[in-house]
């Protein structure tokens, strides 16, 4: 009996050190799962979610704030992947944060722009180049297709262009096999 | 040839059809109305336009230059006038238009003045530069720049040189043809390579099937005054793959991911010599190439054909047939069905395949994977085709590619051999170009992270130091106050200052943008209604020549 | 469709097509050594599994031509047939030709996709659920004192009817089974072995049967339709196990030839281990799964409670296959290892 009990006490303290021990060793900075989760999110930083951005909307998820189905431009491939890594079911996308939209870049109309500043100032990731009553242009490459900037513009000079597949942006498809009778 | 060669794993015989081809002579093909030459003919950024529309080009003028090291120049191929530099059909699998520079021909044929190098005396880094803007790429297929190819590297020197006559793909003769006629100049642009290269050992590769060839480069090779072999290696698909060859010849295998250089070679096709020859002892630009055209035609032969001529006027030459059921450039084991006929022929264009039903009937209906592993026995590459096709079709990319799937050179023998009739390289192409498109998001996702970053960075920045300028300019206008006791209706305060800024723009631009139909009309003044409407023409007016203002310019001058 | 534009003329049903043709040798030496008995259970079979496989595929929404002309079902049922007792009864056919059907192959997802091979998932199910009638086997010719003709030897299989003394003298205990008794009756081999049933290094007429699956193997290795690391490696798994045991024991342990030069392990090593479905897929892989299936397959016999151990070393190899391969993916092309040095 003794025996027994000596035999417990000394496996529990043991892994107790063990723990202990690795709790310090292998001790992470910051909230690794937010991290992943926002290296999943597109970056789009629009806001679609509910949050002001995609790593708000990381943490969120991370605390379990938030549903992984709220990001639209990540699409139901993007919530496929926070479903695989959260390790819970997919759900489809919740339609009341917005459906997904052909990729796109702002285009300001440059004839009609006023130069006021207001696109510059709502542009998560600074991509609109211009200075005050000057012509403002769109970065495209750096342009995440958010369409914050479309609500400040007073003059209505920003659209939305989807972006046209040409050569350097063509995919192969996926070969058919048809194996099953389509019914 | 007592030299001992290797074998490389894998490999499959198709039948060759070469005698269709290989025994008619050269004939050049005749000058088009039209040239249509791409800019994007070569890996690499695709060359940038440096002439006009309505521009004057002579035969061998650069029409767009370069765009960094690893790109080459687009010249023109015979003289005449720009008409177009836009979209227009190139050869592609997926038929999309790329940019074109489009040259009326004028029939005169004028070349622009040039000159031989005197390769022997330029620095490596010139000549390498000066090849880059004659357009040199490699004619084997892959188009790499020729320039950035022969860079020995940090060594200085590139013990072995290859010249790839492999030429292993069914039906293509152009490489056969070219050494059996112009021998003399594949070994000129060689001897320039091992110049450049400082090669001591050169090897030239032919597949065995090509005796006339063979003969040809040998009694040409005897001439020269330092040491070439030219070696008939076994005929086996894909041997005349750079790295097939190489292992071949050598025993070597290339590592992956790593470059030829790296293990002390470097392999050049035939045409790419031949090219280079013209290049340094002509100054001739690459503006013309050997092409094949064979399959369901009446007279298969070869052609000297100016880079930029309509596909079909090739087959037209040839003598086309009924009952022709599509056009390949390229072989059939890699070649790639061409949309569109009215593609130009680029540098890249090696054989013009066109198929009937009789030659190539329709491949049978593809059954479930039984895993038999043929495809791993057939695979040159020493892969695991059946694992790698398991994972691309469940769209397991990241498995993929940990089972190598980008040491795959897509050259059909799995597909070749699967009992099955799985479409393999389909699904490697799918697969790989997926994982590029991915990755590609991946930089622009990681790009906007760190730029929202920063951005949100600066506010936090930019807040703090508009709060310690408020904080000064209050004590400061506190203490302004205290000295100077009465002043009445202070001014206002910046933001308002903007604010109403903003609200005038946002008037004007209301004004401006209502263009269609004026707003806020209803409580207003004949007088003040006919205004709007001078208003809104004279806008209308502006924006009509706002509109067009390369047209207007050009009515001005 | 993209390249390559050409094929070479190998399909499924060529390959299947020869895997039947190289069983032919053996079906001939089984009639010819015990009987046309298996005639009939090769027919049975025969006609379930066609039966099975388009009524699967159907139910499964599949084209039935081209699936059923792959000849796959076919090849499944005449391995089961092989395997089974020459004189089972016809329902224990049916159901283990239906079970390798309908459950091991389309349950699984159809051709290609099944982890087991559905022969001997068939069969297992059978010995495990009916062990009496698995053990209906006719005995060689030579031995019998009243050979059956074919329309006996169908009606045994058809007739439910037939008096137990007469199968009691037509049936035989197989020369595995005898072994086996044997030494739980504390007999040494050497004295099981003097019974006639043994012949000269296998059972009497098993062992030429054995060597007739052998021939066909070595017909399919020449035809390159299998390779030679998972027969060659079972083969050595099963001599090399036996051999250790005889050594260690030749009392108690049987000769390793005799062993090896049964029907079952010929068959197994020839034309079910090397099933490329349900099997390893890279060369060392090959060779790990012929092993490993030799050795369970001696383990089985010696400590098992079945007489063969065949059929349960490969299900059992089966399992494991997705673990074999990817831990042994080769080396590929300019992959790390040592390059071969060219010699100088």
């Amino acid at each position: 009996m003794l025996a027994a009990i000596l035999v417990m006490v000394g496996i529990a303290v043991v892994t107790g050190l063990i723990l202990g021990w690795s709790a310090i060793r292998f001790k992470v900075e910051g909230n690794p799962l937010a991290e992943k989760i926002d290296a999943i999110l597109p970056q789009t930083q629009c806001g679609q979610c509910g949050f002001p951005g995609c790593r708000p909307y990381a943490e969120a998820i991370a605390k379990g704030e938030a549903d992984i189905n709220q990001c639209p431009p990540g699409g139901e491939e993007g919530v496929k992947k926070l479903a695989d890594l959260l390790g819970i079911d997919p759900k489809s996308l919740d339609e009341t944060h917005g459906t997904p939209k052909p990729k796109s870049v702002a285009f300001i109309d440059e004839n009609t722009c006023i130069g006021c500043t207001l696109c510059i100032q709502a542009c998560p990731v600074d991509a609109i180049s211009g200075a005050a009553k000057q012509m403002h242009t769109i970065i495209a490459a750096e342009c995440t297709g958010c369409e914050l900037c479309l609500p400040p513009c007073p003059v209505d000079c920003i659209s939305m262009v989807p972006i046209a597949e040409d050569l350097p942006h063509w995919k192969w498809k996926h070969p058919v096999i048809e194996l099953k009778r389509v019914a | 040839m007592s030299r001992e060669l290797f074998k490389f794993k894998g490999g499959v015989h198709p039948p060759e059809h070469k005698a269709e081809s290989n025994g008619r002579p050269i004939h050049a093909a005749p000058l088009p109305r039209k040239l249509v030459i791409p800019l994007r003919q070569h890996i690499g950024n695709p060359a940038k336009p440096v002439v006009e529309v309505g521009e004057r080009v002579l035969k061998g003028q650069m029409i767009a230059a370069a765009d960094g090291p690893i790109s080459t120049a687009v010249h023109a191929s015979s003289s005449g006038t720009v008409t177009a530099i836009d979209l227009q059909p190139v050869p592609h699998v997926s038929g999309l238009p790329d940019l074109c520079i489009t040259i009326e021909t004028d029939g005169r044929d004028e070349w622009i003045a040039h000159a031989p190098l005197d390769y022997r005396a330029m620095a490596p880094a010139d000549l390498r530069t000066k090849l880059r803007d004659l357009g040199l790429a490699g004619l084997g297929g892959a188009v790499f720049p020729t320039g950035a190819k022969l860079n020995p590297g940090a060594s200085g020197h590139c013990p072995t040189l290859i010249i790839n006559g492999g030429e292993c793909e069914p039906w293509i003769t152009c490489d056969d043809v070219l050494m059996r006629h112009h021998a003399d100049e594949i070994l000129q642009g060689m001897a320039v390579m091992r110049h450049m290269m400082g090669s001591t050992e050169i090897l030239v590769g032919i597949e065995d099937n090509k005796p006339e060839a063979l003969d040809s480069m040998r009694s040409a090779a005897a001439k020269l005054d330092f040491a070439v072999e030219i070696i008939a290696v076994p005929t086996l698909y894909p041997s005349g793959g750079a790295k097939q060859m190489t292992e071949i010849l050598t025993g070597k295998q290339v590592p992956s991911g790593k470059r030829s250089t790296d293990v002390g070679l470097q392999v050049f096709n035939v045409g790419t010599a031949y090219a280079l020859a013209r290049a340094v002892h002509h100054g001739e630009p690459l503006i013309s190439r050997l092409v094949t055209v064979t399959g369901h035609v009446l007279r298969p032969q070869n052609f000297e054909v100016l880079i930029g001529t309509p596909m079909h006027t090739l087959i037209t030459l040839a003598g086309d047939r009924d009952g022709t059921t599509g056009v390949l450039m390229g072989g059939p084991m890699m070649g790639m069905p061409m949309p569109t006929l009215d593609a130009p022929v680029v540098k890249a264009t090696n054989c013009l395949l066109v198929e009937s039903k009789e030659l190539f009937p329709p491949l049978p209906k593809a059954l479930p994977c039984i895993r038999c592993t043929r495809c791993a026995d057939a695979c040159p590459a020493e892969l695991q085709p059946q694992e790698l096709f398991r994972f691309a079709k469940a769209g397991d990319f990241g498995r993929a590619q940990e089972y190598h799937l980008f040491d795959c050179i897509e050259c059909g023998c799995c597909s070749y051999v699967c009992p099955s009739h799985i479409p393999l390289v389909d699904f490697y192409r799918y697969a790989k170009s997926e994982i590029w498109a991915h990755e590609k998001d991946k930089r622009a996702a990681d790009l906007a992270r760190e730029r929202h970053e920063f951005r949100q960075f600066r506010q936090e920045r930019e807040k703090t130091e508009k709060a310690e300028k408020l904080a000064a300019k209050a004590q400061a206008k506190r203490a302004e106050l205290a000295a100077e006791p009465a002043v009445v209706g202070a001014a206002p305060s910046d933001a308002d200052a903007k604010k109403a800024l903003i609200a005038a723009a946002l008037a004007r631009a209301q004004a401006k943008k209502s263009d269609a139909a004026p707003k806020n009309v209803d409580h207003l003044t004949p007088e003040q209604l006919q205004q709007i409407d001078e208003i809104e023409a004279r806008r209308a007016k502006i924006r009509e020549l706002a509109r067009q203002p390369l047209e207007s310019e050009e009515k001005n001058t | 469709m993209p390249s390559p534009f050409i094929l070479d003329r190998s399909s499924v049903t060529q390959i299947m097509a020869w895997v039947l043709a190289a069983l032919l040798p053996a079906i001939a030496t089984y009639v010819w050594l015990f009987g046309p008995g298996i005639l009939v259970t090769l027919s049975l079979a025969t006609v379930t599994a066609l039966a099975a496989e388009a009524a699967m595929l159907k139910v499964r929404g599949y084209p039935v031509q081209p699936f059923l002309l792959d000849l796959s079902a076919i090849v499944t049922a005449w391995l089961l047939a092989l395997s089974l007792p020459s004189l089972a009864p016809w329902w224990l056919i049916i159901t283990g030709t239906l079970f390798a059907i309908v459950v091991a192959k389309h349950l699984y997802g159809g051709l290609g996709q099944n982890i087991f091979n559905p022969a001997m998932v068939g069969y297992a199910v059978l010995i495990v659920s009916f062990p009496v009638q698995m053990t209906h086997w006719a005995g060689p010719l030579e031995l019998s004192s009243a050979p059956l003709t074919l329309a006996q030897s169908t009606s045994v299989i058809f007739g439910d009817d037939v008096p137990k003394s007469t199968l009691d003298a037509v049936t035989m205990a197989t020369p595995l089974d005898s072994l086996r008794t044997g030494l739980l009756r504390q007999l040494t081999v050497d004295e099981v072995m003097t019974a006639p049933i043994f012949g000269r290094f296998g059972g009497t007429g098993f062992e030429w049967l054995a060597a007739a699956f052998l021939l066909g193997g070595l017909l399919l290795w020449a035809l390159r339709i299998i390779s030679w690391h998972v027969p060659l490696t079972f083969l050595a798994g099963v001599w090399l196990t036996a051999g250790f045991l005889h050594f260690y024991d030749a009392g108690r342990f049987g000769p390793p030839w005799f062993h090896l030069f049964a029907p079952s392990v010929m068959l197994g090593a020839f034309f079910i281990a090397t099933d490329p479905v349900s099997g390893a897929t890279t060369p060392r892989g090959k060779l790990i799964f012929g092993l490993s299936a030799g050795f369970l397959t001696m383990a089985i016999r010696t400590w098992g409670g079945f007489p063969d151990g065949v059929a349960f070393a490969i299900l059992l190899m089966n399992l494991c296959v997705p673990l074999i391969d990817q831990y042994t993916q080769p080396r590929i092309y300019g992959g790390a290892r040592k390059a071969k040095e060219p010699p100088a």
